[in-house]
């Protein structure tokens, strides 16, 4: 690894005094008496003018123009329920498909047990949630496994600018999708799928401190006995 | 129990490993997890253990008093298996009065203790007609990941095998509750034609047939217990058999030290 | 309902040196040990032993409230349930709740209910499950020490941590962390629960005789103590996220197995990958 001594990032729990200098409380803090705490268990970041508490656990909270992977658990006339691993169930109107469905079709195109990769249009208040598969890129897939992680891992496994999940792929050479919501699917090559899975369950067990892609890459390395070809990024200039 | 969905794609995915010989947490089908066995958990019970079979967590507690035998066996001490399966342990467990699954558990392992005589419930008479042992034991679910037969038989008997008789509540000296036999039940799942061992929580989803074979020290069959919806034939049963008296084998070991 | 037989009614609590039956000075904490995210399956988890206490805590959520109609549409309910398994008293508990029980839940389930960020959770609920292994008295304060480490381990949204702790009377004596002995022939209980960071009190209980200043006394004994257990809840969470860093550390660099399967030809390159999202 680089010469810096790893510096473990400091950890931040409920009620924790955050130094906010001149900051606004943003996601995972609140304000109390002007100054700004800790919401949740996490590291803090700074970004645009506003102190983040980046959780290190939770559930998945889904967010508008959030590529989720689902599973159909339920269906209706019109719509199906999506189970995406949230507190909210989440609907997928027969409309918001790439198929022309007709009123009391849908177990023809989606059936209960089906898996679908898709992205949340909306969110409202009260976080009911509208799901879509119309787009081209999305669907039902099939095949493959479906692995689960914390989705609040899900930054570091995609890495800066998508580049965990370029290293993965160089080596391994699996077809992965990540959803936001911490389900991930892949497929590929009997040696492939097990490194990348092993990878992805480093990434989720892993802690906040920096390093993370330098030890994957040198696992990759050792396994398939040759150099990465994707660039080295360092992953802690403030951001995981 | 609520059920949770499994998708289809896992399922395939499972039974496609199967087919070439593989699970998908890397054991061979005739593989257990590894068990974990810490006994004399709680001092307030008479004996306890908690249990780790791979990820699926069961503490078992032994709770031993002097009592009234039931009038139809007076000369025999009471033997009671109770299973709680606490919401704690899984997101599909509700609070609750027991479930049929929570019932099914607690009578199987009851069976595997109580016909096997691993208590002999006659040695725990007082006095006849009138005072006798009166043994409960409780089983927690702590942390679901499949099989609970065998993780909370396997509680049950680490938990009894530690247990003390309370004899001083008598005017007499505690001794160690005597076992006459170790029975380990050994249970597996068929999935699309494949029998593998110790299903964990994925593989029992998506099992069609589920069989418990405990067999003794001797390898003699002492209970045995099929569930699920799909069948078994007679050389499947028979190869159920050996794994149970194989893998009993090195099991039984875990269970027997202290 | 306890067996009683084993403690002489002569024998004192305290005795004049201000020594208890275990040794313990009228202001000292029995020992605890806590540890945060013990259970695969909960969202959130922390073991706690408390001297001879022994519970475990769990949560999850938040997820869909069940039954639909007690959703609230504005936040996430709280919902806590206090169990006592079986065996962990002296005299066998029947399973299952009782009155006691029901009681502690609703008290444990409202002390959450101040700190957790509930409006950001509509028509959810966050489920807490506090399962007692073994008794020794001050259940309910373990209980609730554990079930806030176990809703941080979680995740979910608070203002801060909640610390509890019960203090009494023995022998005439205001006393710290009554174990069962001395809850059972003491004079006084009095279990509460505090927001280190604010002070609030967001659980409290008594039963028993006290004047008001033995009440005063007693407070003071509890919020004293509350403080060291508030480190001891942080550090087991601290040390929850060290360790698993640490674990990440070691399987990279372990060495990976030798190849099994032959490789085979790679499948045909995928078609249009959805867009990643880059982290915000």
């Amino acid at each position: 690894m680089d010469g810096s001594a790893p510096d473990r990032r400091e950890v931040v729990i409920p009620g924790d005094l955050l130094n906010g200098h001149g900051l606004k409380p943003g996601s995972g803090t609140f304000n109390e008496g002007g100054r700004i705490y800790a919401a949740r268990i996490g590291t803090v970041a700074e970004r645009d003018g506003f102190v983040d508490v980046i959780p290190l656990s939770g559930r998945y909270i889904p967010r508008s123009r959030d590529v989720i992977i689902g599973k159909i658990t339920d269906l209706g006339p019109s719509h199906w329920l999506v189970d995406i691993n949230s507190p909210y169930p989440a609907p997928l109107n027969a409309k918001e498909t790439p198929w022309m469905v007709e009123f009391g079709d849908t177990d023809r195109y989606l059936h209960v047990g089906d898996v679908v990769i898709g992205e949340i249009v909306s969110v409202d208040e009260a976080m009911r949630v509208q799901l879509s598969i119309a787009d081209r890129q999305f669907g039902r897939l099939t095949g493959g496994q479906i692995l689960d992680i914390s989705p609040a891992k899900v930054p570091r496994l995609i890495g800066r600018n998508g580049n965990m999940v370029a290293l993965i792929r160089e080596f391994t050479n699996v077809r992965m999708f990540v959803g936001q919501n911490g389900r991930i699917w892949i497929d590929g090559d009997a040696e492939g799928v097990y490194h990348a899975a092993h990878v992805i369950k480093v990434i989720d067990d892993s802690g906040p401190a920096p390093g993370l892609t330098d030890q994957v890459r040198a696992y990759l390395e050792a396994a398939y006995g040759r150099r990465a070809t994707t660039p080295a990024e360092r992953d802690d200039d403030g951001r995981h | 129990m609520t059920a949770e969905v499994i998708s289809e794609l896992m399922r395939e995915h499972i039974a496609r490993l199967a087919a070439s010989g593989k699970r998908s947490d890397g054991r061979g089908f005739d593989e257990p997890r590894k068990l974990v066995v810490q006994k004399n958990y709680i001092k307030n019970a008479e004996g306890s253990a908690r249990v780790q079979l791979g990820n699926t967590d069961v503490l078992v507690g032994v709770k031993i008093d002097v009592g009234e035998p039931y009038p139809d066996t007076p000369n025999q001490g009471v033997l009671s298996t109770s299973a709680e399966l606490i919401p704690l342990a899984s997101p599909t467990f509700e609070s609750g009065p027991p479930s049929p699954t929570a019932i099914e558990l607690a009578r199987v392992v009851d069976r595997g203790i109580r016909e096997s005589k691993t208590v002999n419930t006659e040695k725990l008479c007082i006095t006849p007609k009138e005072k006798v042992w009166i043994m409960f034991i409780d089983i927690h679910a702590l942390d679901y990941d499949g099989n609970l037969f065998d993780a909370a038989s396997y509680g049950a008997l680490s938990a009894l095998s530690c247990a003390k008789v309370p004899a001083s509540k008598i005017g007499k000296e505690d001794y160690p509750l005597p076992l006459e036999h170790w029975p380990i039940s050994v249970t597996s799942a068929k999935i699309g034609g494949n029998v593998v061992v110790d299903p964990n929580l994925d593989e029992e989803r998506i099992a069609d047939a589920r069989i418990t074979v405990t067999t003794d020290e001797n390898g003699d069959i002492r209970a045995m217990q099929k569930g699920l919806k799909g069948s078994f034939n007679l050389d499947e049963i028979r190869a159920a058999i050996r794994t149970s008296q194989k893998v009993g084998k090195g099991l039984r070991g875990i269970i027997q030290r202290d | 309902m306890e067996d009683i037989e084993h403690i002489p009614k002569e024998l004192q609590l305290i005795d004049k040196k201000g020594i208890r039956l275990d040794g313990r000075r009228f202001n000292e904490l029995r020992p605890i040990k806590i540890e945060a995210g013990v259970l695969k399956k909960a969202d959130g988890s922390a073991y706690l032993e408390w001297g001879n206490n022994k519970v475990l805590a769990a949560v999850y959520g938040p997820r869909e409230a069940h039954p639909r109609h007690l959703q609230d549409p504005a936040k996430a309910l709280v919902q806590c349930r206090y169990n006592m398994a079986p065996f962990s008293v002296t005299e066998r508990k029947r399973p299952g709740p009782d009155r006691r029980s029901v009681e502690i839940s609703k008290v444990i389930s409202e002390a959450f209910a101040s700190v957790v960020f509930v409006e950001q959770f509509p028509r959810t609920s966050v489920d807490i499950y506090i399962e007692v292994l073994q008794a020794d008295a001050g259940t309910r304060c373990a209980g609730l020490t554990a079930a806030s480490v176990a809703l941080a381990d979680a995740g979910i949204p608070m203002r801060d941590l909640v610390s509890s702790c019960a203090s009494g009377k023995i022998g005439g004596v205001v006393a710290l962390d009554l174990n069962k002995d001395e809850d059972n022939f003491g004079e006084a209980d009095c279990p509460m629960a505090i927001v280190p960071r604010t002070g609030e009190i967001v659980l409290l209980q008594m039963d028993g005789h006290l004047t008001a200043h033995e009440f005063d006394q007693a407070m003071e004994l509890s919020i004293n103590a509350a403080k060291q257990i508030y480190e001891l809840q942080r550090d087991a969470l601290r040390r929850r996220y060290a360790a698993v860093a640490e674990a990440a550390e070691q399987e990279a660099l372990r060495e990976p197995p030798p190849q099994e399967a032959p490789r085979e030809t790679p499948p045909d390159m995928p078609e249009d990958l959805p867009p990643e999202v880059d982290d915000l």
